[in-house]
């Protein structure tokens, strides 16, 4: 790939996605996109670039960008972050919401539907449901693509190897052929939609907690200031927000402040400190 | 270090998967067979074992029953029994964690899978 093609398409992504590309993921290009040119029947990768140049095609336009802002994703990924849901967030709210009984989680980056079906078997085993709560788990991604495979909620043996102890395979899921699907309650307990979060948040209501991980990289320094500044506005004064290992919000706004003892969960700022002392 | 024993009888499983324990750090033990697996276990109890099911001489779930209920002395609670086969149905999954396996790794496998599943269940 020509120096001119890689400005090119990394411009083209910036613009259609808000995906930041730097010269050291140019092998994510020839690994996500060969099978993008494949499929439309052109021989490389700079065939494939010519096209999206000469525009018109918005299929192959929309392929491209899909493919290259898909992420890898297990369950229970990273674990902490499911650890802390169970132990510190999820109390905390039962709580505080001991009297309208309902909660709204948020996924943002939902991909495959790993992380919003992990928090749904996390409630499941704490049998939610049966002492009378709501609980709504909403999972979007920018990709029509991953979320159709979420939907469908089947798995190969090797995504349901990693991360995911065999006991929760046993009990949430059924073998079908050589894969794996998710059980109907689990699976019905998420609903998907497609969005993209450099637009405004449509259709959302307050969230009691959102899972934001392992997308913001992706973004730009003032994409993940609006972002995170838009998704303040949609999280409960006692709301956590959850990010990725190596993402934060410091530098960024002052929207959120890291909670305390807690790596990776954040509250908002003025709530921060007494989130604090609830631990 | 962890002290883990490898039960299979193909000696390239043996190979394959020695080498990644060997990178995670385990002193590795090698058995061909259940029997032989108890023998091992007799003379010194391993922290972990990678248990594969169909072997000649006693298979992979009469070593575990065996060895769970002190056929290779009173340690045999101790160790962290992950099995390791082609068996992926759910009669075998659940036959092998009532019978007392901490993991179950459906073959094949890789370096993600086995260090996702041992660090699942606390040996890294």
């Amino acid at each position: 790939m020509t120096p001119a093609e890689f400005d090119f398409i990394a411009q083209y992504l910036k613009q259609k996605s808000g995906l930041v590309l730097t010269p050291d993921k140019q092998y994510l290009l020839d690994s996500r996109l060969t099978p993008v040119a494949r499929r439309f029947n052109l021989p490389d990768l700079t065939a494939l670039i010519l096209k999206l140049r000469s525009g018109g095609d918005e299929t192959v336009s929309k392929a491209v960008v899909e493919a290259m802002t898909t992420n890898e994703s297990f369950f229970f990924r990273d674990k902490t972050p499911f650890e802390q849901f169970e132990r510190m967030m999820l109390p905390a709210l039962m709580k505080a919401r001991a009297g309208q009984k309902r909660l709204r989680i948020w996924c943002a980056a939902a991909s495959t539907g790993q992380e919003p079906y992990s928090l749904a078997m996390i409630l499941k085993d704490k049998a939610l449901s049966a002492q009378g709560w709501a609980v709504e788990i909403v999972g979007t991604d920018l990709s029509t693509e991953v979320l159709a495979r979420a939907t469908d909620g089947l798995y190969s043996q090797f995504e349901v190897q990693r991360g995911l102890p065999i006991q929760m395979l046993v009990k949430h899921f059924e073998k079908e052929g050589e894969q794996w699907r998710i059980k109907p309650d689990i699976r019905n307990a998420v609903k998907y939609r497609q969005a993209n979060l450099l637009e405004p948040f449509r259709g959302h209501l307050t969230y009691d907690v959102i899972y934001c991980r392992n997308v913001l990289i992706y973004f730009d320094q003032p994409a993940k200031k609006d972002i995170l500044e838009r998704m303040a506005k949609l999280l409960a004064h006692d709301g956590y927000l959850v990010l990725g290992a190596a993402e934060t919000v410091i530098g960024l706004t002052t929207a959120f402040a890291p909670v305390e003892g807690a790596r990776g969960i954040y509250a908002k700022t003025a709530a921060a400190s007494s989130l604090q002392a609830a631990i | 270090m962890k002290h883990c024993l490898i039960v299979d009888d193909s000696r390239v499983i043996r190979k394959v998967a020695r080498r990644i324990l060997e990178e995670l750090a385990f002193e590795i033990g090698e058995a061909e067979d259940g029997a032989l697996a108890l023998d091992y276990c007799r003379q010194q109890m391993p922290d972990a074992i990678l248990l594969d099911w169909n072997m000649p001489n006693m298979n992979g779930l009469e070593f575990l029953r065996a060895l769970r209920g002190g056929g290779a002395g009173s340690e045999g609670e101790r160790p962290v029994v992950l099995f390791c086969t082609t068996e992926n149905d759910l009669d075998h999954i659940t036959a092998a964690i009532e019978a007392g396996a901490n993991e179950y790794i459906m073959k094949p496998f890789d370096k993600e899978i086995l260090e996702a599943k041992f660090t699942e269940t606390g040996l890294l």
